[in-house]
C-alpha cells in the first residue's frame, strides 16, 4: 500500500514545503504592450507567459453566436532538464491546448461577443511541475487584463497522495520530483468562487476511499491560488 | 561599429508610475459581488448570479442612479457615434470596406458614405464601384467618424466631411483606447508644424501641415501632395512627438492635445530624439508634464 516516501518523518515534503502548502507564487501583468493582454507568473520554479489577443473578428469558416476560444500552448526548447526542440504541433501540446481551452471557455462569458474570436498564447519558460496550472492561472491574469468579461477567475491546482505513519496524506501543488516519483497526480481547474469545476484529470489509479480528501485538497489549493492572485 | 548600447538588468527597471493623484478607487476584479440585486439594474461588465450583482471585468465602478457598470481599464475600443476613428482599410466588398479600427468587429465604411472625387451628390454607379479600389485599397490609412453602431457591437463609419479621407504620409501610433481622452476636438493642428489626429480607437496619426490646401480637390494636385518629400525638421518633429507619447504611454497617462503638448515642450532639452527613448528620460518627461497638469488644474 504505502506509495514512494514523499514525506520525511518530520512532515516535510522534498523541497521542504508541508503537505498543504502552495509554492510561491509571482505574477505580473501588462508584460507586452503588444497583445491586448499579457501575464507573467512563476509558480515555484515553473515559469509561464501568457497573451491574450482579441476579441477580434473570426475568420470566416468558423463563426458562431459564440465567442471563438482559440488557444495555444508551446513549451520552450530550454523550457525543461534535458533541452529539446519541441514542435508547435505534438500531441502532448495539442492536449494542453485543448484542455486549456476546456477549462477557460468555462469562465469566459462566450454569449457576449458573437462572431469574434479570443486567441491565448502560453509559453513555458521552465517546467518544474504543474505547467498546466501555472499556464491556466497565467491565462485567466491575461484575460482579465486584457478585459475580456469573465464568470470568475478559473484556477488550477495539482495534488497527490502520500503516507505518513500508515495514514493518507493528500500533497498540494505537486513539484516535477514528486510527479517523477510515480505518485498519483490530480489536476483539477475550478471556479473556486463558486465551487464548480472546469477540468479534472488524474494521471493513475487511486483508490475511490481517498479521493474525496484528495479533491478537497486541491479544490483548497485553487482557493488559495485565487488569493494569492486577485 | 561603435554604436552606444545599452542594456540593463531587470533589477535596474525604471518604475514608470506618476500618479496624479493618491485617492485610488475602488477596484473590482472578475467575480466580486458588488452589491445585492436589491434594486439595482445590470450595465456593461457585470452579471447577475444567484441575486447578486457580480464584476465581470477588472475595473473600476459606475454608477448613473441606479445603473452600475464596470469599465475595464483596459479593452478593445468600443465604439460610440461621433468618435473620431483611424483604421486601416482590409478588404474591398461590395459596395462596402472592411476598416479595422481595434474594435471587437471589423468596421465598415459603406459606399455611400463617402464623399467621392468630384465633390457633387449623385446616386453611386456601377461604375463607381468597380472604381473603389481606386478611391481606398487594402493597407489604406484612413480618418473616419462612427455613423453608427450595429446590434452586435460592429461600428459603421463615414468620411462624409473633407477632413476625413485617406491619410497619405505620416506616423502611425498604436495606444491602448483607455488612454485617450474624450475631447470636442480630435484634429489638432500642433503650434510645432505638424497635425494630429487623436483617434477615440487608440490610433493616433501624425503627419506633416500641408502647405496651401489643394486647389478645387483637383485629383493630381492630391496625388502630388501625397509625393512630396518631408524635409528632415519635420520628420525630426514627428519623431519626436512619437517617443513623447510613448513616454506618456509608459506611464498610463491620458493623451490630449494639452498633454502631448506639454511632453513636447518639456522633451526639447534632449536635444537629439533618441534620447527619448531612455526610460530615465521618459519617466522624466512624464513626471514634468503631470506637473504642468496640475498646475493648471489648480488655476
Amino acid at each position: 500500500m504505502p506509495g514512494p516516501d514523499l514525506l520525511s518523518s518530520q512532515g516535510l515534503r522534498l523541497d521542504g514545503r508541508r503537505p498543504n502548502e502552495l509554492r510561491r507564487i509571482r505574477c505580473k501583468l501588462g508584460v507586452f504592450t503588444q497583445p491586448d493582454g499579457s501575464a507573467y507568473l512563476e509558480q515555484g520554479n515553473t515559469k509561464v507567459l501568457a497573451a491574450v489577443y482579441g476579441p477580434h473578428q473570426a475568420s470566416k469558416s468558423k463563426r458562431s453566436e459564440t465567442v471563438v476560444v482559440n488557444c495555444q500552448y508551446s513549451m520552450a526548447t530550454f523550457s525543461t532538464g534535458e533541452r529539446k526542440n519541441r514542435p508547435r504541433g505534438d500531441r502532448k501540446s495539442q492536449e494542453m491546448s485543448l484542455h486549456l481551452r476546456q477549462a477557460l471557455t468555462a469562465a469566459i462569458k462566450t454569449e457576449l461577443y458573437p462572431r469574434s474570436q479570443i486567441d491565448i498564447y502560453i509559453e513555458v519558460l521552465q517546467a518544474d511541475g504543474g505547467a498546466y496550472c501555472a499556464s491556466v492561472n497565467a491565462a485567466t491574469l491575461a484575460l482579465v487584463d486584457a478585459g475580456v468579461p469573465l464568470r470568475a477567475y478559473v484556477c488550477a491546482c495539482t495534488a497527490s497522495m502520500a503516507w505518513q505513519d500508515g495514514d493518507p496524506a493528500p500533497l498540494l501543488d505537486v513539484g516535477h520530483v514528486e510527479e517523477a516519483a510515480g505518485g498519483v497526480v490530480l489536476t483539477v481547474a475550478s471556479l473556486p468562487s463558486t465551487g464548480s469545476i472546469a477540468l479534472m484529470e488524474m494521471s493513475h489509479r487511486l483508490h475511490s476511499d481517498y479521493f474525496e480528501s484528495v479533491l478537497s485538497r486541491a479544490m483548497q489549493g485553487c482557493r488559495d491560488i485565487e488569493v494569492n492572485i486577485t | 561599429m561603435t554604436e552606444h548600447v545599452s542594456i540593463r538588468l531587470a533589477s535596474e527597471r525604471v518604475n514608470h508610475c506618476v500618479s496624479s493623484s493618491n485617492d485610488t478607487p475602488r477596484f473590482y476584479t472578475p467575480g466580486e459581488v458588488i452589491s445585492g440585486m436589491q434594486d439595482f439594474m445590470r450595465g456593461h461588465g457585470t452579471y447577475v448570479e444567484e441575486d447578486c450583482l457580480k464584476s465581470s471585468v477588472a475595473g473600476v465602478m459606475q454608477k448613473v442612479n441606479k445603473l452600475i457598470c464596470v469599465r475595464p481599464l483596459k479593452s478593445r475600443y468600443v465604439g460610440e457615434i461621433g468618435d473620431v476613428v483611424v483604421g486601416r482599410v482590409l478588404e474591398v466588398q461590395q459596395k462596402r470596406w472592411k476598416v479595422e479600427t481595434n474594435s471587437r468587429l471589423d468596421s465598415v465604411l459603406q459606399l455611400s458614405s463617402v464623399n467621392l472625387p468630384g465633390g457633387e451628390l449623385r446616386r453611386r454607379s456601377a461604375e463607381d464601384e468597380q472604381m473603389m479600389r481606386k478611391h481606398l485599397k487594402e493597407g489604406d490609412l484612413i480618418s473616419a467618424e462612427v455613423q453608427s453602431v450595429f446590434t452586435d457591437g460592429s461600428l459603421s463609419l463615414h468620411t462624409r466631411s473633407l477632413k476625413y479621407g485617406k491619410l497619405a504620409q505620416g506616423v502611425l501610433v498604436k495606444v491602448f483606447p483607455s488612454l485617450i481622452k474624450r475631447r470636442k476636438n480630435h484634429f489638432h493642428n500642433l503650434p510645432c508644424g505638424v497635425s494630429m489626429i487623436i483617434g477615440n480607437n487608440g490610433f493616433i496619426w501624425i503627419s506633416p501641415k500641408p502647405q496651401g490646401m489643394m486647389v478645387d480637390g483637383n485629383e493630381d494636385e492630391i496625388i502630388n501632395y501625397e509625393m512630396q518629400p518631408v524635409d528632415s525638421t519635420d520628420r525630426e518633429i514627428i519623431a519626436r512627438l512619437k517617443n513623447c507619447i510613448a513616454a506618456l504611454v509608459a506611464s498610463k497617462m491620458m493623451l490630449d492635445d494639452t498633454s502631448i503638448m506639454f511632453a513636447f515642450e518639456e522633451s526639447l532639452k534632449y536635444e537629439e530624439v533618441k534620447e527619448l527613448l531612455d526610460p530615465e528620460a521618459m519617466l522624466d518627461i512624464a513626471f514634468l508634464t503631470q506637473h504642468r497638469l496640475n498646475n493648471i488644474m489648480e488655476e
